[in-house]
């Protein structure tokens, strides 16, 4: 028995090990070699069919650009709101902490399906955020909608993942020893004044012209200049009044800097699933915003065109493992998984 | 703390004017309490609509206050059938996952191995991966296995689809969520109790009921209680494996095409409070635990 304790560790894990080689190593090879296969449901044939894979980057790339476009929105928004909140939850939470993060969480017991039809209700043309900025303040036009449009499916998301950029984030904020921000302040780190104003400004403006060029209420063309400029003035204002009034040198050169672990980590962790949502494009959007999972699943599930949609899903996933393993060379695999558990 | 010291240097170049002091004490904590608001406002619509008369046939728009669907919350065709089997898929795969989950978990904390990080990098890649992939492959594997000669060897056991493939799919998912709760509730783990209890001539395997299974299972039960709740919320994977038999969220997902009824958002808030109370509890358990040592220091 002494002999072989190094046997225990894998007698252990050999259940659950063998579980995911069955279920998720099998099934993933299994989806590539369908993937390269041809024929129909009954009797597909392993044949080397590239053509899989050439039809499925030509045929769809609207829905490519919508998950990309989507996605990268959906990260950026919850960033922006994601960051504010994690940070107001570990430096000003007190005692309140644990029950604050306890409330971001929230959302998860409840299903994902009932928070989207929640959106549905709360944005639909008769709901109540309609209601007010159309109906009572008139800050849009009589027949702005927001249900079929990119707007609704990039909030949607951005609401379904939030939680995931900020539990990374509060971990990554929460560790940060206090006593460097005060060395900080002891060695004459004041306001960010002026750099945050153009840094601000800038980020801002740059935030401000993304949401509306992927949104799609406006184009690169001259045309579309009216809605972009106003866009990105509003975008560089906030951001330069943030930056220039509320973020201390300190925080750009301390926070900021130890909390980047925790920013990577929240914003691959958003963006994956975002990129490979349906469900958000299917109840909140139209046929026009559908994504590369609305794609994927009417493959499988509707036209039972199972070679096309097993190269979709595994371009999908090849471009994230690619992505984890780049992020895991970074930040270690300790990191990874840590990061997740909290 | 260094209040002398700061008092006695002028510590900011451009100190922020009144106006600015008064932002940066409050911008933050009032951001905080909008986006928490902002993340608690679909579970309230979710709750109040369970109260809801909907005028059309769908529960979109608010219409009369009224009891009828919390007097039946099982009265639509199919619901209740839904229910049990999202309840028996949660059940079954709960109890699999967690017993699977956690002996890979004791072993990434108790032991140092060669393939430790290989492990723990491996079992984190079905988190990373997107749902859709995760159900999309676990669909084509069960079909291939319809086709000669995977056909004769499994005797069709994955094909049709069913409460079965469902449950095989819950398990493979909730699986890395068990280890990585279970190892985190592990890390403040005091070894040293292990060897007090081999000294005073107990076995491993006495050891291990006596002392490391209490000490962990706070952890483990939170690790059931996250897969249970997973299980009964999940969609899109239940989706891709579950053939013509419905969970609660796939019976929604078809119904809604056609209609909505209150009773969806009258089951959704009983899941809801359930979960919550189910993890209030447990957290209040666990401190408990967590304090009982310190007093008997």
């Amino acid at each position: 028995m002494r002999r072989h304790r190094w046997l225990i560790p894998w007698l252990l894990m050999a259940p659950g090990l063998l579980w995911l080689a069955l279920f998720f190593v099998l099934p993933n090879v299994q989806m590539l070699a369908m993937s390269l296969s041809s024929g129909r449901v009954g009797d597909f044939a392993f044949s080397w069919d590239w053509d899989n894979y050439t039809s499925a980057l030509t045929r769809f790339p609207d829905n490519f650009r919508n998950s990309v476009v989507y996605g990268g929105l959906a990260t950026l928004l919850c960033l922006l709101v994601g960051y504010p909140l994690a940070y107001g939850i570990a430096f000003r939470g007190g005692r309140f902490k644990n029950l604050l993060l306890f409330l971001v969480i929230a959302p998860f017991f409840t299903s994902f399906l009932l928070r989207v039809i929640s959106w549905q209700i709360l944005i639909g043309d008769r709901g109540p955020l309609l209601a007010v900025v159309r109906d009572t303040l008139g800050i849009v036009p009589a027949n702005f909608t927001i249900i079929g449009s990119p707007l609704a499916v990039v909030a949607g998301i951005t609401y379904q993942f939030l939680p995931f950029m900020v539990l990374p984030l509060y971990v990554s904020l929460e560790k940060i020893d206090r006593r460097y921000i005060e060395a900080a302040k002891d060695l004459y780190a004041g306001p960010w004044r002026p750099a945050g104003w153009i840094a601000g400004g800038l980020v801002g403006a740059a935030a401000g012209g993304a949401l509306m060029l992927g949104l799609g209420y406006a184009t690169l063309a001259a045309a579309s200049l009216p809605a972009l400029l106003p866009a990105m003035a509003i975008g560089g204002a906030i951001g330069g009044l943030v930056c220039g009034f509320l973020v201390s040198e300190s925080f750009v050169r301390v926070v900021l800097p130890l909390s980047l672990p925790g920013l990577f980590a929240g914003s691959v962790l958003v963006f994956i699933p975002s990129i490979g949502d349906f469900v958000n494009a299917e109840l909140l959007g139209s046929t026009k915003t559908q994504m590369i999972g609305n794609v994927i699943q009417n493959r499988f599930l509707q036209q039972n065109d199972y070679p096309t949609a097993a190269a979709l899903s595994f371009l999908l996933m090849a471009a994230i493992l690619v992505a984890i393993i780049v992020y895991a060379r970074v930040l270690g695999t300790e990191e990874l998984t840590g990061g997740r558990a909290a | 703390m260094s209040t002398a010291v700061a008092g006695a240097i002028p510590r900011n170049r451009a100190g922020p004017g009144r106006l600015g002091r008064g932002l940066q004490r409050w911008v933050v904590p009032v951001f905080t309490a909008l986006a928490i608001a902002y993340l608690l406002v679909p579970i309230a619509v979710m709750i109040a609509f369970s109260f809801n008369d909907p005028p059309g046939r769908f529960n979109f728009i608010w219409g009369d206050f009224s009891l009828a669907a919390w007097g039946n919350p099982l009265g639509r065709p199919g619901l209740e059938r839904a229910i049990t089997t999202s309840l028996g898929v949660g059940a079954i795969s709960t109890v699999i996952a967690t017993t699977l989950g956690t002996l890979i978990a004791l072993a990434l904390t108790r032991y140092q191995f060669r393939g430790r990080s290989a492990t723990n990098f491996f079992v984190f890649i079905p988190l990373a991966t997107p749902e859709i992939v995760l159900g999309a492959s676990l669909l084509t594997l069960f079909v291939t296995s319809a086709q000669e000669p995977i056909r004769s060897l499994t005797g069709g056991a994955f094909y049709p689809l069913g409460f079965q493939t469902i449950v095989i799919a819950h398990v493979m998912f909730n699986i890395s969520y068990v280890v990585v709760t279970v190892r985190a509730r592990m890390a403040g783990f005091d070894r040293n109790l292990e060897e007090a209890s081999m000294d005073l001539g107990a076995n491993e395997w006495t050891t291990f009921w006596r002392v490391t299974f209490p000490l962990i299972f706070p952890g483990i039960l939170a690790a059931a209680l996250l897969a249970f709740s997973l299980s009964i919320d999940d969609f899109i994977i239940t989706n891709f494996t579950s053939g013509t038999t419905n969970t609660f969220p796939v019976w929604i997902w078809a119904a809604i095409r056609s209609n909505l009824p209150t009773q969806v958002h009258v089951i959704g808030t009983i899941i809801f409070v359930v979960a919550v109370g189910l993890v209030l509890v447990s957290t209040l358990w666990q401190a408990r635990t967590n304090r009982a040592p310190a007093l008997n220091r």
